[in-house]
């Protein structure tokens, strides 16, 4: 039963992936603790190498839609360790429930945007 | 890399910005940096909602691979054969989820990715 809970909850977010462009890490960790009785950090650690395999195959699909720009890819991905370290800096300095709550209130401001935009947009 | 005239560097800037960023938010939120770039695409480049996903999806796979090769192979963390089972169903649904963001509005995805981020900032807030 947990198994197949767990394998619903990949395919959801396998699906999120590819439809958002998301790496559908939110889903499983979930999964893999609540489900498969990992702890947090083989969850993550886990969820990373799946995360992996998942945009792999979305980008390889995508790639065959035309949909991706693979210069602009690397420049993000390679500097991305830089914004690791960033982040530890801030971690150190900044209380997590303060960093929690303003990374929510960030997400509401980007969500209004995109929906302001998609509805006035013609496409 | 394409022929773009417009403002080469603040476009290469821009770009190490949101890779920036999404390494950051990454590290602190355990979220992907997926929730970062696409939007970020969409607003500071343009890009249509596909073209932000497919190439989101791209920087993903680098961004995994450097973390974990930066975590030192995880530290023995991976549940290898967990991973690579669960990774079957996951892997039809991203091959379906391409499949059918292909077939529907552009500005039906960025509605989608909209309810997402307030699913995380729900969840941020009730941690």
């Amino acid at each position: 039963m947990n198994e197949l809970l767990a394998i619903l909850i990949a395919l959801a977010g396998g699906l999120a992936g590819g439809l958002v462009g998301v790496g559908g890490g939110v889903l499983f960790v979930p999964a893999l603790t609540i489900f498969l009785g990992l702890t947090q950090v083989e969850g993550e650690s886990t969820s990373l190498l799946m995360i992996v395999i998942v945009a792999l195959v979305g980008t390889i699909r995508q790639r065959g839609y035309g949909n991706v720009r693979l210069p602009d890819a690397a420049v993000i991905g390679l500097l991305s360790p830089l914004g690791v370290l960033v982040g530890v800096v801030v971690a150190n300095e900044v209380s997590e429930r303060v960093l929690e709550l303003s990374f929510a209130a960030l997400a509401l401001f980007i969500a209004f945007g995109l929906v302001r935009r998609a509805l006035s947009a013609p496409t | 890399m394409a022929p773009d005239p417009a403002l080469p560097s603040h476009r290469m800037l821009r770009l190490a910005a949101i890779g920036t960023l999404a390494g950051a938010f990454s590290g602190l939120f355990g979220v992907g940096g997926g929730t970062i770039i696409v939007p970020l695409l969409i607003f500071w480049f343009g890009y249509g909602e596909r073209l932000a996903t497919g190439t989101s999806l791209a920087a993903i796979v680098l961004i995994g691979l450097l973390g974990a090769l930066a975590q030192g192979g995880l530290y023995g963390n991976v549940h290898l054969g967990t991973a690579l089972w669960l990774s079957i169903p996951a892997v039809f649904g991203v091959i379906a989820g391409t499949a059918i963001q292909q077939r529907i509005p552009q500005r039906a995805v960025s509605l989608l990715f909209a309810a997402l981020l307030v699913a995380i900032a729900i969840e941020l807030v009730l941690r």
